[in-house]
């Protein structure tokens, strides 16, 4: 029986196949009885040792992109695989000739149904970290594989929510859509998918559960729904879309290195978000027609001492020139509580997102954001480059910002460094308050670019990064779109811009309703440039703005995006 | 901070204090107080007086989130051996200090 499940459109795209549940692994096959209790337990030990180096390198590779709390539970784990209690029961069961993967087995579970029966939901929690431990090592006594694998054909995966960890298994060659239970459009899985440009659903809800491994889905991740079992004819229309989806793509692809063009020849800037000398090169290659975001955090994080002058000017410049002479817009640096530099100690703060981060931490380091002016300034010699300053919340931080960068500009000068000549300074609006008083900033900045992310979870008081909440933290909820309009309607007539750096730049249900609220620049991540410039394409700018006008007249944001795609 | 001054019960050290931290022992306080214990060579124990629960090994990480301390339990911390008055005076520091992050 064909059932519609609703969730949240997370990239565009039509899918149809097979369900394959995304599964955390569960080793099964086991030997109860050991050979004797020393060579059972030297292979236990072993198998600790492999599973403690894991979860250390875990906690490593996670270390920028985890919460502390987050973090915190693979340190938990680091010292459950050494808990002196459950050892003592491991001994008691080996000494009475148990399989090292028995008693190991048997252990880990008396401690995780003790947690289970905890009355409060935190505790209760930690019995799934416990068997996660457990499971870590039974992989290494068994030799199991780390998770189920993906079957050899394309699948649509489903799983509850996806660490970024856990999408290293998935081979993007065999994946044709993501569908989840929790996240939000600016969740791990949500973003990964736009990157592959495939489609995903998420906060279907615990009704994805009905849906079992193999069952025929029908993904539309433009409207936000899938459908279980569809029926035949369905199957036939959602074919055809598939493959006029494909087609329009193919179509994206090649004339992506074209201006888009709205019907009445009114221009957008398409740029491409970049963290890399790579991410450059590729938004070069997918017609980007500018860098709208540099993010410039991979210079400092990594490392034990912050980089050299001569380091930062030799990477702006290769970057510069990857760019072909397109202008570039940099970000100073945006760090905080949740992401310390080893070389920037910070008091813990109990909550980051709040805290000290990117200008309010530069202006706590002004030497540090010296020298990022400085290697920029002498790196954009002869390039259109673009600064722009992350978290400014009062007129008063950007207005030291200003001074304090002309300072550095004419020392340069005095030192005798040839100086870009086509230079533009501007803010990044990620603050509530910024966006309502944009007027007062803009006898300040040269231009803003909204960052729609932190925009979105300041303006709804909803952590992007908890899965319970990321769902509310849409960014064309009307209440953030009346605040993008305060920023584009503060510039009108100045002659400055207004470019949307945040994931709803991609989105290309958001694409029209952004021009239409008088958005210039649209930046996103490098793949797909192509599709937004073509969706900018299909949109004269009387209709993107009448749109945009009804847009901010909605009481929340599926009422915005039923106005783009009214859903079947 | 509901925290009784150290008193010595036969040669052994004990306290009783309060969690006022936002989440109790759990998660990274939960390993805070197991690897500072873990550094003493006295016995280390600790208990759940709100809810009642045995003392368990203070040094276990999975005894402690066994306990299901939660904010505003009561914890009793025991400990026994050469350096029980150090241990104590450090673990409950540790706790007072509501695990050095602010309890909001």
């Amino acid at each position: 029986m064909s059932r519609r499940l609703r969730g949240l459109p997370a990239s565009p795209g039509v899918a149809l196949g097979q369900a394959w549940w995304f599964r955390r692994a569960v080793p099964s096959v086991m030997r109860a009885q050991g050979e004797n209790p020393e060579i059972e337990r030297a292979r236990l030990q072993a198998a600790q040792k492999q599973a403690a180096a894991e979860l250390a390198a875990l906690r490593e590779t996670q270390r920028d992109r985890l919460p502390p709390e987050e973090l915190a539970i693979f340190e938990a784990q680091e010292l459950m695989l050494q808990d002196p209690e459950l050892m003592a029961q491991v001994e008691a069961e080996l000494a009475a000739g148990a399989s090292a993967e028995a008693a190991w087995a048997k252990a880990v579970e008396v401690f995780a149904a003790q947690l289970s029966a905890l009355p409060d939901p935190y505790f209760q929690a930690r019995a799934a970290d416990v068997r996660d431990v457990g499971n870590r090592v039974l992989r290494h006594l068994i030799g199991g594989l780390g998770a189920s694998p993906m079957p050899e054909h394309p699948v649509i995966v489903v799983a509850d929510d996806l660490l970024p960890s856990e999408t290293v298994s998935l081979d993007p060659q065999r994946v044709l859509a993501f569908v989840t239970e929790g996240g939000g459009p600016t969740a791990h899985a949500a973003i990964l998918a736009r990157r592959l440009g495939v489609p995903a659903v998420v906060a279907v809800g615990e009704g994805l559960r009905i849906v079992s491994d193999g069952v025929l889905l029908l993904v539309d991740g433009e409207a936000g729904w899938v459908e279980v079992e569809p029926e035949p004819e369905a199957v036939q229309q959602a074919q055809a879309r598939r493959i006029l989806w494909l087609r329009e793509r193919a179509q994206a692809e090649a004339a992506a290195h074209e201006p888009a063009q709205t019907r009445d020849g009114v221009r957008i800037e398409v740029a491409a978000n970049v963290g890399s000398l790579e991410d450059a090169r590729e938004a070069f290659q997918k017609g980007a027609d500018s860098i709208g975001l540099l993010r410039t955090e991979f210079l400092y994080l990594e490392r034990t001492t912050a980089p050299a002058e001569e380091e930062e000017v030799a990477v702006y410049r290769a970057l510069l020139e990857a760019m072909g002479g397109k202008p570039v817009v940099v970000r100073t640096l945006d760090v905080g509580g949740d992401k310390p530099l080893p070389y920037l100690p910070m008091p813990p703060e109990a909550n980051p997102f709040l805290g000290v981060r990117g200008v309010r931490l530069s202006r706590r380091h002004p030497e540090l954001l010296r020298q990022q002016l400085r290697a920029l300034l002498r790196a954009g010699a002869g390039f259109p480059l673009r600064i722009m300053f992350p978290m400014v919340s009062t007129v008063e931080e950007i207005r030291w910002l200003r001074e304090f960068f002309e300072e550095v500009r004419s020392s340069l000068a005095a030192e005798g460094h040839p100086l870009p000549q086509d230079l533009q300074v501007g803010m990044m609006v990620e603050v509530p308050a910024a966006a309502l008083l944009a007027e007062h900033f803009v006898p300040w900045v040269d231009f803003f670019s909204i960052g729609t992310n932190d925009l979105s979870q300041y303006t709804l008081a909803a952590d992007r990064t908890n899965p319970a909440v990321a769902g509310m933290a849409d960014g064309l909820h009307p209440a953030v779109l009346r605040l993008i309009r305060h920023v584009t309607a503060a510039v009108e007539g100045t002659g400055k811009w207004v470019g949307v750096c945040g994931e709803l730049a991609g989105d290309l249900q958001a694409v029209p309703i952004l021009i239409g609220l008088g958005v210039h620049e649209l930046s996103v991540n490098p793949v797909r440039v192509p599709e937004v410039k073509a969706a900018i394409r299909r949109w004269s700018m009387a209709e993107a703005r009448a749109l945009g006008e009804a847009a901010l007249r909605q009481e929340d944001a599926a009422a915005v995006r039923q106005l783009v795609q009214p859903s079947g | 901070m509901g925290s009784h001054p150290l008193r010595g019960v036969a040669g052994m050290q004990q306290v009783t204090l309060t969690l006022t931290n936002a989440v109790g022992l759990h998660a990274r306080p939960a390993a805070l107080f197991v690897q500072t214990a873990a550094r003493f060579r006295s016995n280390i124990t600790v208990r759940n007086i709100t809810r009642g629960t045995p003392a368990v090994n203070a040094k276990a990480i999975l005894a402690v989130l066994t306990l299901g301390a939660e904010h505003g339990h009561v914890i009793e911390i025991s400990a026994e051996g050469p350096d029980e008055e150090e241990a104590i005076a450090t673990l409950k520091a540790l706790v007072e200090s509501r695990f050095g992050e602010d309890g909001g």
